[in-house]
């Protein structure tokens, strides 16, 4: 039988071999499930976030274009001597403006850097001179020239796109004011989310447009520096502490970056959604695991610690009929061999009693010496002769006869017979004996043998002053009569208890024991398919158990 | 009336001494010490009452009882055993023995058992010459 750690060990290991073969996997999965929705997930949203900085970039680059031509178209209809009229200037002012109402006033600039021509609400620029304005020499160098949005002298956010028209040796400037407000309602729009935002810088970080979230229009938002590139690229950009997810493009005609910002922990609502149902389904699946694995295991245990107590109860009754059994056969053989001698000693001494009745002997003075010593021979051959023959009994292999006996009526009739020794001695027997008890198929008179040889130890073991009692009752599944014989004796120490139905194993002094008694008992239990058992320990008396079945397997 | 017996055992000295008690008894009996030897005797003479060792070397006792029951049915045969026991004897009794005796028997055990095999006997005899 393992010991009680070996089996906790054994426990230990198996609930960890299940959890590993069956959380491995589990985790896996998880992790892999969840790996998997994230990648698709986080590029279904760049792409979603690459579609929508593509489109924006193409509405802005449109409008530019848009712009560019219109004014191109205007200053090269007509030569400048046409709109140097102020109505027909303020007339191509309203036709621009019913185009687009960003327009915000128009003007024309000779190749001195005088206004000459202006239409607009700010009368105020008419007598201005950009000679010396950057732009100015931009323009003169480019023909095209586009504005980063300012303030200016209108005060107000602006940018200006300005066309120059060639004219011989001449050149003049067709310069339009365009709020850049067309920027916020070109840039912003609903398809990004609560956190999202889209704005637009210049080379030096400086906002173009204004954004929902942080500094305003002409403030600094700083991406750090992204080189030019052509087409969308999408890019983590920590801000202010905080990671988030921007599509970037440059625009074409001027050097603007377009930025659409996502706020990540939105648009990863759905994959933290996804983790922490991960995780629950995990950490529950471990719960049921666990739960299961411990349950199981215990269960196993327990039944391995059963089977094991069986098979080693199973195993000491087996050895105790093997050891029955050899130890039958010698006996067989040994009371044979002393039978034989006995049978001739007996003999001898009849022939000498035979003799004694000679009238020569009677006469004899040693005749009564004689006669005493024949008899001694055979007392002690009869004493010789009972301990053979019961050594024989306990051999002998006939098989019990089969009768309904009420064991309360067989166990009160043995008491009967031992009561006035018992009396003698002041012990008291008391019995309990359950009413109605069923009968059982067995053999009366082997039965009461073992009564008698263990009621009758009893009374030895405790030798004065104390109590036996006896207690019968029926059991159930299997089907059986329990009979309990305790006394009050000294007990039996653990060494002795396991030796105590060995054949010739006696604590009587010598001559007053044979030592067959419990062996008798024991085979004669086992031959009517019972079982016999003590328990005891030293100083508590002690308790023989017999289990009878109602009907012989 | 006189009685007919053979004593079957191979302990000499049980033999010789059983012969005396009996003889001072004043009832003759005759011995075997073998299996073969109490066939042959039995081959010579009408014994009424066999007593027979059920364990001897050579020819064991119950087989020596077959070969009896087969050759003189009336003859009565008591089995002495000091084997292991009850179940030889029984198994005597099964074959036809009249009885059977535990050794160390008790003589006067012995010689009742012999009187009331002769009994036995003398009616079977009785009855057979009734039945022809």
């Amino acid at each position: 039988m393992l010991e009680s750690s070996g089996y906790t060990k054994l426990r230990v290991k198996m609930i960890l071999t299940t959890l590993a073969f069956s959380l491995i996997p589990l985790f896996i999965l998880g992790y892999t499930i969840y790996r998997q929705f994230e990648i698709s997930h986080t590029s279904k949203i760049l792409q979603n976030l690459n579609h929508i900085t593509e489109n924006k970039r193409r509405t802005l680059d449109l409008f530019m274009n848009e712009r560019i031509s219109q004014l191109t178209a205007i200053a090269y209809t007509h030569k400048l001597s046409y709109f140097l009229e102020p109505e027909t200037f303020e007339r191509v002012f309203t036709l621009l403006q019913a185009r687009s109402k960003y327009y915000i006033d128009l003007g024309i600039i000779d190749q001195n850097g005088d206004h000459v021509v202006y239409t607009g609400p700010y009368q105020n620029i008419r007598t201005a001179n950009y000679k010396n304005e950057e732009w100015f020499h931009q323009v003169q160098a480019k023909g095209i020239y586009i504005s980063d949005v300012f303030l200016g002298r209108r005060n107000y956010p602006h940018f200006i796109i300005a066309v120059m028209r060639r004219d011989g040796d001449k050149s003049w400037i067709l310069r339009a004011t365009i709020d850049s407000d067309i920027f916020d309602s070109l840039v912003q729009s609903d398809q990004l989310g609560a956190g999202g935002d889209a704005f637009l810088i210049n080379a030096e970080n400086v906002l173009q447009s204004k954004p929902r979230f942080g500094p305003k229009l002409l403030g600094k938002m700083d991406l750090g520096a992204v080189p030019r590139f052509p087409g969308v690229r999408s890019e983590m950009i920590v801000m202010d502490g905080k990671k988030y997810l921007f599509g970037l493009a440059w625009l074409e005609n001027k050097n603007w970056l377009l930025a659409i910002r996502d706020d990540p922990t939105e648009e990863l609502m759905p994959l933290t959604h996804t983790r922490y149902w991960v995780w629950g389904i995990l950490a529950g699946g471990l719960l049921l695991i666990t739960a299961g694995t411990v349950l199981t295991s215990t269960t196993i245990i327990g039944q391995l610690v059963r089977s094991e107590r069986e098979k080693a109860s199973l195993n000491a009754s087996l050895t105790q009929s093997s050891k029955m059994a050899s130890l039958g056969k010698m006996a067989a053989g040994v009371a044979h061999e002393v039978n034989n001698p006995l049978a001739i000693i007996k003999e001898k001494a009849g022939w000498m009693r035979d003799l004694l009745t000679e009238e020569d002997i009677k006469a004899s003075p040693n005749f009564k010496e004689f006669e005493d010593a024949i008899t001694k021979i055979e007392y002690h051959v009869t004493r010789a002769k009972d301990v053979t023959h019961r050594l024989l009994g306990f051999a002998r292999r006939m098989d019990p006869i089969q009768e309904d006996i009420n064991i309360n009526e067989v166990l009160s009739q043995t008491v009967t017979f031992l009561e006035n020794e018992a009396r003698y001695r002041a012990i008291e027997i008391s019995t309990s004996f359950e009413k109605n008890l069923p009968f059982v198929a067995s053999d009366s008179a082997q039965l009461q043998q073992v009564f008698l040889n263990i009621i009758d130890n009893a009374i030895d073991a405790i030798g004065k002053d104390g109590s036996i009692r006896i207690r019968t009752r029926a059991t159930h599944d299997p089907e059986e009569v329990v009979i309990t014989i305790a006394d009050t004796g000294p007990g039996i120490s653990k060494e002795k208890l396991d030796k105590i139905f060995d054949p010739f194993f006696t604590t009587k002094k010598v001559g007053e024991g044979t030592g067959l008694g419990l062996t008798i008992s024991f085979s004669i239990i086992q031959k009517l398919g019972g079982r016999i058992n003590v328990e005891s320990q030293e100083g508590q008396g002690a308790t023989f158990i017999i289990n009878l079945p109602l009907r012989k397997a | 009336m006189e009685i007919n017996i053979l004593l079957v055992d191979d302990e000499s000295d049980f033999v010789e001494t059983m012969v005396k008690r009996f003889g001072i008894r004043k009832m003759p009996i005759d011995s075997a010490k073998s299996g073969q030897e109490a066939l042959a005797a039995l081959a010579a003479k009408d014994y009424d009452v066999i007593i027979l060792d059920v364990r001897m070397p050579g020819m064991d006792g119950l087989e020596v009882l077959k070969l009896i029951r087969e050759r003189a049915p009336l003859t009565e045969v008591i089995m002495l055993t000091g084997h292991a026991s009850l179940e030889a004897g029984m198994q005597g009794m099964n074959l036809g023995a009249y009885d059977y005796v535990l050794k160390p028997a008790d003589f006067d055990d012995l010689l009742d058992k012999v009187r009331k095999a002769f009994e036995r006997k003398q009616l079977n005899v009785k009855a057979r010459k009734q039945g022809a």
